[in-house]
Formats: C-alpha cells, sequence, structure tokens
C-alpha cells in the first residue's frame, strides 16, 4: 500500500492535505474506487442528480469531466456543487485548454468555497477534436505547472505570480493523469516523476486492458519508488461492443486492447453473427448489446481482480461514461462494495447506511 | 523565412472591387522563396485579374511590380510614382509588407493578395513547415533545438501529453509530435536528465501577450534619445 511521506502531509485538517472521503479512504489504506460523471451539453441540473444517484455509495469520489473531448457542457465546477449537494464527492477536473493561470486560481478559490475537496489537474484534449474547432486555445500553462500552482496555493498560500495571499486557502486533494501507454513510452514512468515533484496525491491513469503491459509500467514506477510518493488509481472502463474495443486500439493513441479481449467481445454475440445487418431485428440488436455488455462487465471485473494483484496500485477508477448504470454490477462484483466509511481520525468503518 | 499562401482569386477580386487602376506589388524576400508573391507570382497574379476583368466585361488597368523587400521605406520609395498612380495596391508582400505599404503611403488603399501563414522553412521541395513562434524568450537551449511552443499542438513545457502516438500528434498524423522529437535527439545525446526538471510557467509577456511589441537599440540609432 502506498504511504504519503510526512512532509507531504499538511498540518491542518488533523493531518490530512484536504480531507476529502477520497484521501481518508486511501490514507486508511482501503483500495479506492472513482467513477466519472459527465456533465450534460444543457443547463438541465437534474442530469447531474440522476447520474449521482447511480453512483452514490459506490465510489468513494467522482470525477466531473471539464468539457471533456473539447465540447461545451455544464461547468465541472458548476455540476461539481450539486454533486455535493446529492451527497456525493467530486473529483473537480480542471483543464488548462480554456483558462489562463488568471482564471483556473480564480475558479479554484470558487471551487474549494462550494465544498469542492479533490482536484484533477489535466492538459486538456485539443479544441479540433471539439464542437468548436474555430476556438482560439489558451494552454498559458501545462498540467505540470497546473499542479504546482494548486500544491503552493494550498501549502505556501501564494497564487502562481508568488504574491501571498491572505485567508482560506484552497486545500485539494490534488490529483494528475498518467498515460502509462502513450509515446514516448520509455518516458511516461518518468512524466509521472515529474507530476509527483510537482505535487500530485494521487494519479488516475488511462484506461487500462492490458495487464502485462501495465505491470511493466508498474515495475519502472516502483523502481522509482513513485507508488511510495502518490496514490495509483488505474483507469478501467467497460467494453460496450467489440467495435468499441477496435475503435480505441486503433484510433486513441495510448490505449492498448488485447485480441484476446476483442475476441472475447465477439464471442459473446455470436449466437447474431450469422445474420447480415439487414436481417438483424430490433429485438436481435437489443438482445446482442445485452450480450455485449454483460461481457464487457466482466471483463472490467476481471481487470479490476488482476490490478489489485499488482503492487502500488492504491485503487481503480472506473469511466463508465454515459453507462453509468454499470458501475453497480462492477463494484459488486469485483468484492469492493459497500465502500468503507473513514473517520478522519483514520479508523475505517463499515459503510452500514450502503450496505 | 515569412511563409504565406496566395488568396483565390475571387476573394482578391472582392477586395479589389471597382478600384480601375490596379497595381500589385511582389515583394522578393521570403515570399518569393515560398512561392507565394515574388516577381513571377506578381505577374501571374496581374495578369489572372486582367483576364477576368475582360471576362466581366470592365478594362481594368493592372500593372505589376516587385521590390526586393516591402518591409523596408528604402525599397518602397523605388515604387512611389506607381504607387500614387493607382486607385488601389494588391500587395503580394506578407502583413508586415502590407502594412508597411499603407503606412508609407498613406493616401494609397492597400490590400492583402496572401494570407501569412508561419515561420518555418522548406522541408522538402514544395512542403513548408511551422518552426518559430517569436515568442521572445527562446527555449530551444533546454529542448535540443526543437521547439515546443511552434511545435507541440498545445505548447507544452514539461513533456509529451498523452496523445502522442507512433511520432505523430493526435490532432493530425501529418504533424509530428514535437516532444517526440525533443524525447529522441535529447535522448541521442545523453541528455534525458534535462527534461526530469520542471519548467516553469512561461512569461508570455515576452510573447504577443504583453501587447505589441517593440525593440530599441541605443547603440544603433542615429537620432539621440532625449535625456
Amino acid at each position: 500500500m502506498a504511504t504519503i511521506t510526512t512532509q507531504q502531509l499538511g498540518e491542518q485538517t488533523n493531518g490530512y492535505l484536504a480531507g476529502s472521503n477520497l484521501e481518508r479512504v486511501l490514507r486508511a489504506g482501503h483500495f479506492a474506487v472513482t467513477g466519472e460523471l459527465g456533465p450534460p451539453q444543457s443547463a438541465d441540473g437534474d442530469v447531474i442528480r440522476e447520474k449521482a444517484a447511480l453512483l452514490r455509495g459506490l465510489v468513494d469520489a467522482v470525477n466531473i469531466t471539464d468539457n471533456q473531448t473539447a465540447i461545451v457542457r455544464m461547468s465541472s465546477i458548476g455540476a461539481g456543487a450539486i454533486v455535493i449537494q446529492e451527497g456525493l464527492e467530486p473529483v473537480i477536473q480542471m483543464t488548462c485548454r480554456d483558462r489562463n493561470r488568471l482564471a483556473i486560481q480564480s475558479d479554484l478559490l470558487g471551487a474549494y468555497a462550494l465544498g469542492a475537496r479533490n482536484l484533477l489537474c489535466l492538459t486538456g484534449d485539443h479544441q479540433t477534436f471539439g464542437n468548436h474547432p474555430d476556438s482560439k486555445n489558451v494552454f498559458d500553462v501545462d498540467s505540470i505547472q497546473l499542479l504546482k500552482i494548486v500544491t503552493d496555493m494550498r501549502d505556501e498560500h501564494i497564487f502562481q505570480s508568488g504574491d501571498a495571499f491572505k485567508g482560506q486557502e484552497p486545500r485539494f486533494f490534488i490529483g494528475a493523469a498518467a498515460a502509462p501507454f502513450a509515446d514516448p513510452v520509455d518516458f511516461r514512468p518518468y512524466r509521472l516523476a515529474k507530476k509527483v515533484k510537482a505535487g500530485a496525491n494521487f494519479i488516475q491513469t488511462q484506461l487500462v486492458y492490458d495487464i502485462p503491459a501495465f505491470e511493466s509500467f508498474m515495475h519502472k514506477v516502483r523502481e522509482l519508488e513513485l507508488h511510495r510518493q502518490v496514490y495509483i488509481l488505474a483507469g478501467v472502463g467497460p467494453l460496450k461492443s467489440p467495435g468499441m474495443g477496435r475503435y480505441m486500439k486503433k484510433s486513441v493513441p495510448g490505449i492498448l486492447v488485447p485480441d484476446e479481449l476483442i475476441e472475447r467481445m465477439e464471442a459473446a454475440g455470436a449466437a447474431w453473427a450469422a445474420k447480415s445487418k439487414d436481417e438483424l431485428t430490433k429485438e436481435d440488436k437489443k438482445a446482442r448489446s445485452a450480450a455485449w455488455k454483460e461481457e464487457g462487465i466482466r471483463i472490467c471485473i476481471e481487470l479490476i481482480q488482476g490490478l489489485r494483484k499488482i503492487e502500488g496500485v492504491a485503487g481503480v477508477h472506473i469511466m463508465a461514461i454515459e453507462w453509468e448504470e454499470a458501475v453497480k454490477p462492477i463494484v459488486e462484483g469485483a468484492g469492493l462494495y459497500p465502500r468503507p466509511v473513514v473517520q478522519t481520525g483514520g479508523e475505517a468503518l463499515p459503510n452500514k447506511e450502503a450496505a | 523565412m515569412i511563409v504565406a499562401e496566395q488568396k483565390p482569386l475571387s476573394e482578391l477580386k472582392t477586395l479589389i472591387g471597382s478600384a480601375e487602376k490596379v497595381l500589385v506589388v511582389g515583394c522578393g524576400t521570403c515570399v518569393t522563396v515560398c512561392f507565394a508573391g515574388g516577381s513571377r507570382e506578381a505577374a501571374i497574379t496581374s495578369a489572372s485579374l486582367r483576364m477576368s476583368s475582360k471576362l466581366d466585361g470592365n478594362g481594368k488597368q493592372v500593372t505589376d511590380v516587385t521590390v526586393q523587400r516591402q518591409c523596408e521605406w528604402e525599397y518602397l520609395d523605388q515604387i512611389a510614382e506607381q504607387v500614387e498612380g493607382a486607385d488601389i495596391v494588391l500587395s503580394l508582400g506578407c502583413g508586415i509588407g502590407v502594412q508597411a505599404i499603407a503606412e508609407h503611403f498613406p493616401q494609397t488603399w492597400v490590400v492583402p493578395g496572401l494570407n501569412t501563414t508561419f515561420l518555418g522553412l522548406p522541408t522538402e521541395q514544395g512542403v513548408w513547415a511551422e518552426r518559430c513562434a517569436a515568442c521572445g524568450d527562446c527555449v530551444l537551449g533546454l529542448t535540443g533545438g526543437i521547439c515546443p511552443i511552434a511545435r507541440c499542438s498545445k505548447s507544452l513545457l514539461n513533456g509529451p501529453c498523452g496523445g502522442s502516438e507512433a511520432g505523430h500528434c493526435e490532432i493530425n498524423p501529418e504533424i509530428e509530435c514535437a516532444w517526440q522529437l525533443i524525447y529522441d535527439r535529447l535522448s541521442s545525446k545523453d541528455k534525458l536528465h534535462v527534461l526530469l526538471d520542471l519548467q516553469p510557467p512561461k512569461n508570455w509577456r515576452t510573447s504577443r501577450d504583453g501587447g505589441p511589441r517593440k525593440i530599441v537599440r541605443k547603440d544603433l540609432r542615429l537620432v539621440p534619445e532625449e535625456e
């Protein structure tokens, strides 16, 4: 189990950096579970409330994406505030694409004041992927610089400019992303080391489907002793169809999907394979989709079980975007339910309410 | 060099509008070597406009002239008479050339014939690529002579994002990942340790973000500054 060095511990909040539920669960040595919630492309707060209801009690915290894939959505901070009202703890995602250092710091002061305690610092998808490809991007700072900025705001009481500020500092449990399989692959553990050096307290990785490849990444991470300085949550996500697996393997940089998993997904839909596209009825498609999804969830559970055995993996980050219903069977199937309740003293108590 | 591309003829015609006497001004420097606005392109543009004007049933007088550099007053002085005799000047210089003509001949209406695109170089015959963003605070010493400001799609300073694959940037397979290039170059020189240092947020004041830039060299000025 990872341990945070004493130097990294804040003096406040009972020795916790932020005292968030996610931090408490990790500090207590539990295998953590985080989820993901994508805000809607509208101002409808009920969408957030409905998704939150599907995740409540199943995850220790939920990431709220920040205009993911550069598509305009309800802001991560706005949606995060609703999530808090719904009794769920958000991990506010903050990208460097849309805001300069002034706006980022200002928004984070607001996010803390609204009750957010976890933050994930990201560079952000390039705007050409989204629905405003003609826009100007910002990238005033990068994700590593952002980590340092928010760490300094918390621990040094200073803004990026060096100006000291009075009053309440934003105390976030600070996260960063890692892409273990993106190129140049040999540099990835070192980039993670840079994020740790810049102040990251926890890491959520890109989707892992290839356990041996991830094990070799973790081997290097352990050699660098990073797993003793930062909590690493491996990213997992259920496949909805064989096509989704093939698409990610072929078109998404930094995601490795072994053929064996794609074949398993194909086999799950074998009963309908003999029929041509036109012969498939609505009912056929529905049944095939259900069979695929069931296999996708089964694979996801197996992946979590595999990842749990790897030294230095402190938890999993389940990305079931627009398929929040999948989180319950995954968390239960992986034996990660009920989620622990940890008081600020660090003592673990069973979650009676959830059970 | 400054790399530019020609605007389409239809746009040039719109820009020229009803002006009768049109002077196309080429430039003999950067835009000549990138085949966008040299004497050859000025002659072709001028001929195209003449023909198109004829087809449209009006007889515009379109002539052309090329100066060595549109961005220096002394070269512009050489064409003062032609410029003053024209209703409109179509500059085939970069954006600097267009503005130099506007500034030097305030009574003349000048329009751009090119889109100024970037600071770069020809990587092979017929291919130009961006190399410099003129940020005003060169980081090439840290990155093995490969600029992440100009060549990384996100101008990252601390290494590659997760979108680097097989040497290419995820936004377009035609674009090389600058950080893969930097990584390979530093690796070949046994200097990868340089990449482990945290690069602090960049001071963008030296770039466009600090407002329009100006350099004053007291040692070179002919008029002594007032004390």
